[in-house]
C-alpha cells in the first residue's frame, strides 16, 4: 500500500494535487464557547489563539495576558491544553473518514488529504470542496470557521485554505463560497504574491523549525525578496549556495512545488511496532502510558538505521473487530516526545469519541476497548541529527533523567511528573504552576523561568521581595485578633479594622504576633463581575518565630505562605 | 547559579595592587569553578556559604542528608539551586508546597527540577528508589512512617548510586514520623526573619544559622552564619549596618 499520495500531475510540477481543511482557531473555538464572547488562549502568559470576537475587541496573538485584558476587560482567558484541542478535534477527523480514507492531521484544526480520487468521486473540485465543507461543519457543535482549499502541494492548499477563511465571510454559510480552489498548474502564480512572511507562519507543509523560518523570512526579506514569486524567480543552485537545504525546501514551496521529494522509499515493514495491550485499554491515562513506551520502541528502531518519521500511522483493534486508523503528519522529524503526544491524543480522542458514541445509541458491536496498536511510520527521511550541546554531557545527562523518570510515570501515571512554569501572577500561588512532563518542551529553555529569573519585572500589586519558600495550596482558616479580642478586617481603603495582636491557625492556640506589615490590598479584575476577587495581605511574625502571609479574602483569612 | 553578589575583580589599572589581595581573588575565582570540575567526583556542588559544613566542601555522593529546622526549606533549596545549577537534576518528592518563586531566585534550574505528588504509601519507597536511580538529589518529606528496612535499602541505593537524599520537614503542622536510621549529615536550621515592625516594614530577608552534625564527626562541630537577602538568596556573612535595605557590602 502506497504511503504516500502518489501521482503526478501531467503538465505541472511534481506537486501531489491535495486538499487542506484549515478550521480557524482551533485552539481558542474548540473550548466550546459562545461565538460572541471573546476568548483568548494563552501558554507561558503569551496570547497564542483568539476568537473573532475577541480580535474585533483588539486582542491578538503575541500579546501578553495583561495587555490583552486591558484591551478587552470581558476577555475568557484559558491556558492552552493540546490535549483537549486534540481530543475535541477527533469527531471532525471522523467525518472527513467518510469522504477520503487518506485523511492526515497535520495538527489538531488542520488536515490535509490527496484530492485526486475524492475529487473524482463527487465530481469535481469544487464540489468535493463543498462536501468536505459541510461534513465538517456537521461534524462541530458550534459554527467555526472553516476553509477549505484546494490545490497542487500542502503549502498552496494550505493557503488557499486561508484565503477561502478571508472571502468566507460568515462561517456558517455553506456550498462554493467557502473554498477556494486554485487549477492545477497555476499554485505558482497563486502563492507569488504572498508575501515571505508566509514561509514563516505555522501550517501544512511549512519547512523547517520555527525558529530557523523566522529567521529565514527576516533575512529575505532583508535582501529584497519580499514576496514568494520573487523567490522563486531566482535560481534554485543560488538559492541552495546561499541559503543551503532550508532555502531550497523554502524555493521548492515557494515555486508551488511540494517539499516531498517525488520518490519516496517505502519503509522496510519491520519498522512497525505493536503492543497488544492486556487488559484492553479503555481508560486514556493507560492509554498515555502505552503509547509513550509505544513511541520510544518505535524511535529506537528509526534511529540506528538513521531515519527520522515525518509521518506516522496509529492504527488500533478494538475488541469487536473494527479497526480504525490515522496519519499523523508533522513538521520536520516526529521527536520521541511530539510521536508520543500524537498517539496519546489520538487514543484520547478515539477513547472519548466511543464513549460519546456509546451513550448515544447504545453500545456498538464493532467497537470496545483497545485490544491492539500498532504505530507505522508511514514516510521517513533521513535524521539531520541535533547538535549537541556545548558541553555535550548535558543533552546526554537530560536523556538519561527522561528515561529514569519514564519509570517513575510508569509507576505513578504520566502526570504524576510536574516541572514548574511560570505563568505570570500576583499571589505567590499563581505565579509558576506544575506542568506535566510530557506537556513540555525541555528544548525551550527560556521558557522555564521566565521574567522572574531576570530580575523583578513591574507587576502592580506584586508582593515585595523575597518571595516565600513555602506557599499553601489552600491554606489552613487562621483567625486574626486585635488587642481586644475582635477580629481583624481590612476595609476598600487597605485600612486594618485593628491591630493584628494575635493569630490562630486551624482553630490551634493563639500565637502573639510580634511583628507585622501591611495590608496590601490586591483588587483585582474590578470590572469582571464574576472574576472581581479583592484580597488583602498581611505579614506576621508570631511569637515562636514563624513568618506568615495572610490573605484575607470575603471576610475569612488564610494562610497563604510561610517564610522558612 | 553562582551568587555574583559578593566578589568584584578589582580594576588592576586603578592603583597598585598587593600580591596578597590578588592571590585572594583568584582563590576566590578557583573556589567558583571548582564546582564544573567536580561532577564526576565524589561530593556535588554545595553553595559557597555552606560550603564549610561539609567535611568534603560539598553533600557527599551516596550520603543521606536531613535538613530541619525553621529555614530548612531555604537552605534545601539553596542546596538543590547549587546542584542544579551545574547541570544534575533533582526531584522533589511530596514536597507540594514548595514556592516556585523562591526557587528560582535561590537559583534552582526548573528544567532539571521534576515535582512528584505525594505517592501512595505503599509505593513510596518504590519511587524513591527509581528516583535515587535516576537523578543527584532527592529531596523527601514522608508523612507515613518509613520503615526500617525501607531506610536502609533507600541508603544503599544512595551509596550504589552516587545521589544525595535529602530529607526535609516542612511545617505544615501535620504530624511526622521519626526516622529509623539516621543520617549521615543533619543541618539544623536556624532562621530569623527580619523587617516587619509594628505595621510597618516588610519581609526583607534572614539571618540564618545552620549547624551540621554529622554520624562520624563530633556534635555541634561545624556552624556557619548566612544571610537569605532581600532578593531571596543566601549570601556569606557580611558587615550588617542598619536593618533594612540598603545595607553595604564588604567587597574583595
Amino acid at each position: 500500500m502506497g504511503a504516500a499520495p502518489s501521482g503526478k500531475e501531467p503538465g505541472g510540477g511534481s506537486a501531489v494535487r491535495t486538499v487542506v481543511v484549515w478550521c480557524a482557531d482551533w485552539p481558542a473555538v474548540s473550548l466550546g464557547r459562545p461565538a460572541e464572547r471573546p476568548v483568548a488562549v494563552v501558554r507561558a502568559n503569551r496570547v497564542v489563539s483568539t476568537n473573532a470576537a475577541a480580535r474585533a475587541a483588539g486582542v491578538t496573538e503575541g500579546l501578553r495576558r495583561r495587555e490583552a485584558q486591558r484591551r478587552c476587560p470581558s476577555v475568557e482567558v484559558h491556558e492552552r491544553d493540546p490535549d483537549r484541542e486534540a481530543r475535541a478535534f477527533e469527531p471532525v477527523v471522523a467525518a472527513l473518514d467518510g469522504v477520503t480514507p487518506r485523511v492526515e492531521i497535520d495538527r489538531p484544526g488542520c488536515v490535509l488529504f490527496p484530492a485526486r480520487g475524492p475529487s473524482r468521486f463527487f465530481g469535481g473540485d469544487v464540489a468535493m470542496a463543498g462536501v468536505v465543507r459541510d461534513a465538517v461543519l456537521g461534524a462541530l457543535e458550534r459554527p467555526v470557521a472553516v476553509g477549505v482549499g484546494v490545490a497542487d502541494g500542502a503549502f498552496a492548499a494550505g493557503w488557499a485554505a486561508r484565503r477561502s477563511l478571508a472571502r468566507a465571510g460568515h462561517p456558517a454559510r455553506a456550498g462554493r463560497r467557502g473554498s477556494v480552489v486554485v487549477a492545477p498548474g497555476d499554485s505558482a502564480a497563486f502563492l507569488a504574491d504572498l508575501p515571505i512572511g508566509a514561509l514563516a507562519v505555522e501550517g501544512p507543509a511549512a519547512v523547517g523549525v520555527t525558529a530557523e523560518r523566522r529567521e529565514l523570512a527576516d533575512v529575505l526579506v532583508r535582501l529584497g525578496i519580499d514576496r514568494l514569486g520573487r523567490l522563486a524567480a531566482l535560481d534554485a543552485a543560488d538559492v541552495v549556495a546561499r541559503f543551503g537545504a532550508l532555502g531550497l525546501a523554502a524555493h521548492r514551496v515557494a515555486s508551488g512545488d511540494d517539499l516531498r521529494p517525488p520518490h519516496l522509499t517505502e519503509p522496510p515493514p519491520d519498522l512497525e511496532v505493536s503492543v497488544e495491550p492486556d487488559p484492553p485499554l479503555d481508560r486514556v491515562d493507560a492509554a498515555a502510558f502505552v503509547a509513550k513506551s509505544l513511541a520510544d520502541e518505535l524511535i529506537a528502531r528509526l534511529a540506528p538505521r538513521g531515519l527520522a518519521a515525518v509521518a506516522v500511522l496509529v492504527s488500533a483493534e478494538l475488541a469487536g473487530g473494527r479497526v480504525v486508523e490515522r496519519r499523523w503528519r508533522h513538521e520536520g522529524a516526529l521527536s520521541p516526545a511530539a510521536m508520543a503526544q500524537r498517539v496519546r491524543w489520538q487514543l484520547d480522542g478515539w477513547l472519548t469519541h466511543q464513549r460519546r458514541l456509546d451513550d448515544g445509541r447504545g453500545p456498538d458491536p464493532g467497537g470496545g476497548p483497545i485490544v491492539r496498536l500498532v504505530l507505522r511510520p508511514e514516510e521517513v527521511v533521513p535524521d539531520a541529527g541535533r547538535q549537541l550541546g556545548f558541553w555535550g554531557g548535558d543533552r546526554a545527562a537530560r536523556d538519561r533523567a527522561l528515561q529514569g523518570l519514564a519509570r517513575v510515570q510508569g509507576l505513578l501515571g504520566g502526570d504524576a511528573v510536574r516541572m514548574a512554569e511560570w505563568c505570570g501572577g500576583r499571589a505567590p500561588a499563581e505565579q509558576f504552576r506544575l506542568v506535566p512532563l510530557d506537556a513540555l518542551d525541555l528544548d525551550d529553555e527560556g521558557g522555564g523561568s521566565g521574567p522572574a529569573v531576570a530580575g523583578p519585572a513591574p507587576w502592580p500589586g506584586r508582593l515585595p521581595d523575597p518571595p516565600p519558600p513555602l506557599v499553601w495550596g489552600r491554606g489552613p482558616a487562621v483567625q486574626v485578633l486585635d488587642p481586644a479580642g475582635g477580629g481583624v478586617q481590612v476595609d476598600g481603603r487597605g485600612t486594618a479594622s485593628g491591630v493584628p495582636a494575635a493569630v490562630l491557625v486551624d482553630a490551634g492556640p493563639p500565637r502573639r504576633v510580634e511583628g507585622w506589615a501591611g495590608p496590601w490590598v490586591a483588587d483585582e479584575r474590578w470590572w469582571d463581575p464574576v472574576a472581581h476577587r479583592r484580597r488583602a495581605r498581611l505579614q506576621v511574625r508570631l511569637d515562636d518565630g514563624s513568618v506568615h502571609l495572610l490573605v484575607l479574602e470575603a471576610g475569612h483569612w488564610r494562610l497563604e505562605a510561610t517564610w522558612d | 547559579m553562582f551568587d555574583t553578589g559578593r566578589m568584584s575583580i578589582r580594576s588592576l589599572a586603578t592603583g597598585p595592587v598587593d600580591d596578597v589581595d590578588r592571590a585572594a581573588v583568584l582563590g576566590e575565582l578557583a573556589e567558583r569553578i571548582r564546582p564544573t570540575v567536580l561532577a564526576a567526583e565524589r561530593t556535588l556542588a554545595a553553595p559557597p556559604p555552606l560550603r564549610p559544613l561539609f567535611p568534603a566542601g560539598g553533600p557527599a555522593r551516596g550520603s543521606v542528608l536531613a535538613v530541619e529546622g525553621r529555614g530548612a526549606t531555604s537552605t534545601t533549596l539553596a542546596l538543590v539551586a547549587a546542584v542544579t545549577g551545574t547541570g544534575s537534576w533533582a526531584a522533589l518528592v511530596g514536597v507540594e508546597a514548595v514556592g516556585w518563586s523562591a526557587a528560582v531566585r535561590a537559583g534552582v534550574a526548573l528544567r532539571r527540577t521534576v515535582s512528584i505528588d505525594a505517592p501512595p504509601t505503599s509505593r513510596w519507597a518504590t519511587v524513591v528508589a527509581a528516583l535515587v536511580e535516576t537523578v543527584d538529589v532527592v529531596v523527601v518529606d514522608p508523612r507515613h512512617q518509613v520503615s526500617p528496612a525501607d531506610a536502609r535499602r533507600l541508603a544503599a541505593r544512595c551509596r550504589e548510586r552516587g545521589a544525595v537524599l535529602v530529607r526535609l520537614v516542612v511545617p505544615d503542622g501535620r504530624p511526622r514520623y521519626r526516622w529509623p536510621t539516621s543520617a549521615d549529615l543533619t543541618l539544623a536550621c536556624d532562621a530569623t526573619w527580619s523587617g516587619l515592625g509594628e505595621g510597618s516594614g516588610v519581609v526583607d530577608g534572614a539571618r540564618l544559622r545552620v549547624r551540621a552534625d554529622g554520624r562520624r564527626t563530633a556534635p555541634g562541630a561545624r556552624e556557619v552564619e548566612v544571610r537569605l537577602d532581600a532578593a531571596g538568596r543566601l549570601v556569606g556573612d557580611e558587615v550588617p549596618t542598619s536593618g533594612g535595605r540598603g545595607h553595604l557590602r564588604r567587597v574583595v
